[in-house]
């Protein structure tokens, strides 16, 4: 379906343009992070798992630029900017995703935490996404049916380790639970009613982000309580990413993303 | 975490009828080795169910014993069912 067709008078289509780019950052910024595990990661099977992972949210950050360019060239009237325009060539204070995909990887079980919590949020985004099928936007609810069953697996894989390192030995249940409590000041932002997020969900285009939460919650806390582990309860919380405004650590991640394309143009391999 | 156990991972393919043996693999247990066994044999659509059993499980015949066990199976034609004559009216054989 063409964005012009699926973009209906309710929703103004810059709203969708930056909630498909704020769900599709995340999903990219994560894909680099992952990818830093490669060679790295304990053995050689979890660098292929979290390589998979990586993998599988590449593929959806590519879906969402892609709707994200083609809904934005419908109020701009310039040519749709394509994935890869919009993944090498915006700055840092056009990126929306949040503070929690863009910190440092840091050890096996603060990726393994975050891994717990994105992938359950992006668990519940997904499903409740792919059940507005009948929404005034199918290709979201398109893109979310095909990520959903992909992200199952990614929530699996982190509560299975979850389980394993806080139940585990002395120092892998005191670096899980240092993991999560690491985490934890990144939860709040992506429950965060955006403007964006809160005009498309009264157009019933997409969940309202802080109607998520309870779910997220309940899942989290099960896990976490059979690991043996504590939920922190975080004294800071980040905010600012769906607006552009982001940790120290995003310049970095896109130095290194966007340094190629940036210094030869349109090449190819 | 070198100590993780070895695991032989069986995968029976969308057509197939048996679980055929794809490889191995490190797995601290029985569950996370079922999961990398889909992430590393069933990544491009191969699988539709995996077995994966702990290496150290799997009794195997020594070479050293190749003569004794193999060797008189050579010469018994007799085992092969060559000698009977089929009935040219009879199908799908």
């Amino acid at each position: 379906m063409s964005p012009e067709a699926a973009v209906t008078t309710q929703v103004r289509p810059q709203a969708l343009a930056r909630y498909c780019l704020a769900l599709g950052d995340d999903a990219l910024i994560l894909t680099q992070r992952l990818g830093e595990w490669m060679s790295r990661a304990p053995q050689i099977e979890e660098d292929m798992a979290l390589g998979n992972i990586a993998l599988d949210l590449l593929g959806q950050a590519r879906a969402l630029l892609t709707y994200a360019g083609e809904v934005e060239a419908t109020y701009t009237g310039e040519p749709a900017r394509s994935e890869d325009d919009l993944a090498f060539f915006r700055d840092e204070r056009e990126f929306r995703c949040v503070h929690l995909v863009e910190q440092p990887r840091g050890d096996f079980a603060f990726s393994i935490a975050r891994q717990l919590v994105f992938s359950t949020y992006q668990y519940a985004l997904y499903s409740r996404l792919s059940r507005l099928a009948t929404s005034p936007d199918p290709t979201l609810a398109g893109i979310a049916a095909k990520a959903v069953k992909e992200v199952d697996y990614h929530r699996d894989h982190a509560e299975q380790w979850t389980l394993r390192l806080g139940d585990g030995t002395q120092e892998s249940h005191r670096r899980m639970q240092a993991g999560l409590d690491e985490v934890w000041p990144y939860v709040d932002e992506l429950f965060t009613d955006t403007e964006d997020a809160a005009e498309l969900a009264s157009a019933g285009v997409v969940p309202l982000p802080s109607s998520l939460r309870e779910e997220c919650e309940r899942r989290w806390t099960a896990v976490i309580e059979q690991a043996t582990l504590q939920v922190p309860e975080p004294t800071r919380r980040s905010r600012g990413g769906r607006e552009g405004i982001h940790s120290e650590h995003l310049g970095y991640v896109l130095a290194e993303m966007q340094h190629i394309p940036r210094s030869y143009p349109g090449s190819t391999w | 975490m070198s100590d993780w156990p070895l695991w032989e991972v069986f995968v029976r393919g969308k057509r197939g009828l048996n679980h055929t043996h794809a490889g191995s693999l490190h797995a601290p247990d029985a569950q996370m080795a079922l999961r990398n066994a889909r992430d590393l044999y069933t990544r491009r659509g191969e699988g539709v169910s995996i077995w994966v059993v702990p290496a150290a499980a799997i009794t195997a015949s020594s070479p050293d014993e190749r003569d004794s066990f193999f060797d008189p199976a050579g010469d018994k034609v007799y085992r092969h069912p060559t000698f009977y004559d089929v009935p040219e009216d009879v199908e799908y054989l």
